[in-house]
């Protein structure tokens, strides 16, 4: 099983590893069909769910505690309801930001390590696996994120602010990119992010594996690549301006069905 | 009646007082959200005027639209020299379609590339071409080379924002994206006749 992944992984990856970018997208849906019974993120999200039951850390527990705010443990549909208010750390937190809460308070893994660390190394690995296996299971499920707390509220006019907001060398802002429809970035299509639709092509087929690099990207990875294209600062892993614009997407987003995790170029 | 005489002006004065909040607050984040690295300092996510103007899904009115671009147009700067047009559009071609450059794992600010092909189709033969701005296709030999559109061409090249004010083209000039022999050329690739572009 794993290696019949890692072969197709292979192929692909040396498909798009090619300078021509055009066919690579007029090509894909192709791909992406030939992967629809064959998502090789199972390999993480197998890997997740070892995590979630293994007693690690300086605590030696498991994740299975965590409340995911749907209950301790309960991980059916969660990550179709996220980002929610919590209310036992009185804030908004996505996936990512609530599982490396749990691991702290749970498992006593400082999130200093994660939020100091990279993507697809150590705790932030680990912490990609988890959210594999997390949103696996709200697979088909429909976005449905509570706009209704005040805090809710005020991240998601946060997170509208931020995606207009214009910034860095080259003056770029989200809407730079995703505020049109059927627009292209060389051969790249671009989801309109400022209707429910393109918000939610967006937000509901994040995290994904990558067939191009062969990489399993969280959202939190998706958005920190794209401010990386956007030139401006790094932003910090878990940080408010990541969290309001997630609350933004998911709550344009909300009502269509995810297709979690997702598969991309 | 008296009530709504007295109510409305407050309702609005609180409206305001709000959007000012949430501004503030915006800004705030826009900055403690980030961290330094590399040559990606923190000063990036501070907006100049123009920045700030057209950051919400509407522009600003038509005068502020011409007083920011007027401003823009202020900075460019014009080859000493008069030489717009003669750079070599081999240089240009790669310019064009090269995006790399300026971010936070980029290391030279020097080479960088000017990213049109990310955003406009210029040599009909390449179809990887975005399509954000207009297709430049033809560029040379559609408009011609009169002074006035080789003018307006290096101007919106060196500080597209002159022109447009809220204009989604970066400030190649300006923002120190390309340098003055980068532009010119770039330049000389949409307008030699022997460019692709004018194929
Ligand atoms: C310079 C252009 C640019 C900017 C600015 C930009 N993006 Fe993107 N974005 C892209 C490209 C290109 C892709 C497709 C990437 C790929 O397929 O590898 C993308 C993909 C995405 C996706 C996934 C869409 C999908 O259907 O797979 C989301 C969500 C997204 N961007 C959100 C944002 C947000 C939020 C911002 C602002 C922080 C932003 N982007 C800024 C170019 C940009
Ligand atoms: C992020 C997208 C983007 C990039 C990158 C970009 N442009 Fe543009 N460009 C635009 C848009 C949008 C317009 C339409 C006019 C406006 O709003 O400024 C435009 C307009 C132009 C025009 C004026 C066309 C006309 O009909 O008057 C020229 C010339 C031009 N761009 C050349 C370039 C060149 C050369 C580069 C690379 C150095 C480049 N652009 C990079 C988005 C972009």
């Amino acid at each position: 099983m794993r290696k019949q992944f890692k072969a197709v992984a292979l192929s692909l990856a040396l498909a798009f590893a090619a300078p021509a970018f055009a066919q690579d997208e007029l090509n894909f849906d192709a791909y992406r069909e030939m992967l629809a019974d064959g998502n090789p993120a199972e390999l993480y999200e197998m890997e997740g769910e070892e995590l979630w039951r293994t007693a690690r850390g300086p605590k030696n527990a498991t994740l299975e505690q965590c409340d995911l705010g749907l209950g301790a443990g309960v991980v059916p549909g969660a990550a179709a309801q996220l980002p929610r208010h919590f209310a036992d750390t009185d804030r908004v937190q996505d996936l990512e930001s609530r599982l490396m809460y749990c691991m702290e308070t749970l498992q006593g893994i400082p999130s200093e390590q994660i939020i100091k660390g990279k993507f697809l190394k150590d705790e932030r690995a680990k912490l990609a696996a988890l959210v594999a296996y997390v949103v696996t299971h709200s697979n088909g499920e429909k976005i449905a994120i509570d706009l209704s707390h005040p805090k809710m509220k005020e991240m998601y006019a946060l997170g509208e602010k931020a995606f207009y907001y214009r910034t860095g060398a080259m003056d770029f802002a989200c809407s730079s990119c995703h505020s049109q429809d059927g627009k292209r970035i060389r051969a790249t299509q671009l989801p309109n992010i400022t209707k429910p639709e393109g918000a939610a092509a967006g937000w509901g087929s994040w995290p994904a594996y990558r067939v191009s690099n062969s990489q399993f990207w969280t959202m939190q990875h998706r958005l920190w690549d794209c401010f990386r294209q956007q030139r401006t600062a790094e932003p910090i892993f878990a940080s408010d301006v990541t969290i309001a614009l997630s609350v933004f997407m998911a709550g344009k987003g909300n009502g269509a069905e995810a297709v979690w995790p997702g598969v991309k170029r | 009646m008296k009530k709504l005489f007295i109510v409305a002006p407050l309702a609005l004065c609180a409206s305001v007082a709000m959007a000012d909040e949430l501004q503030a607050k915006v800004e705030d984040m826009m900055l403690k959200s980030f961290q330094a690295n590399g040559i990606a300092t923190l000063e990036r996510q501070k907006q100049d005027e123009v920045q700030k103007a057209c950051s919400s899904p509407t522009p600003p009115d038509a005068d502020t639209m011409k007083r920011l671009e007027a401003a823009e147009m202020a900075t460019i700067k014009w080859p000493a020299d008069g030489h717009y047009i003669d750079g070599d559009w081999k240089e240009g071609q790669k310019i064009a379609l090269s995006g790399r450059g300026l971010t936070w794992t980029d290391k030279t600010p020097d080479n960088n590339g000017g990213g049109c092909y990310n955003c406009h189709a210029m040599d009909p033969k390449e179809v990887s071409a975005g399509t954000i701005g207009v297709s430049l296709e033809g560029y040379g030999k559609t408009r011609g080379n009169s002074e006035e559109v080789i003018k307006y061409t290096w101007g919106k090249l060196w500080n597209s924002k002159a022109y447009n004010a809220c204009s989604d083209m970066p400030r190649n000039g300006f923002g120190g994206i390309l340098t003055e022999v980068q532009i010119r050329h770039v330049m000389a690739y949409l307008f030699d006749p022997a460019s692709p572009v004018n194929q």
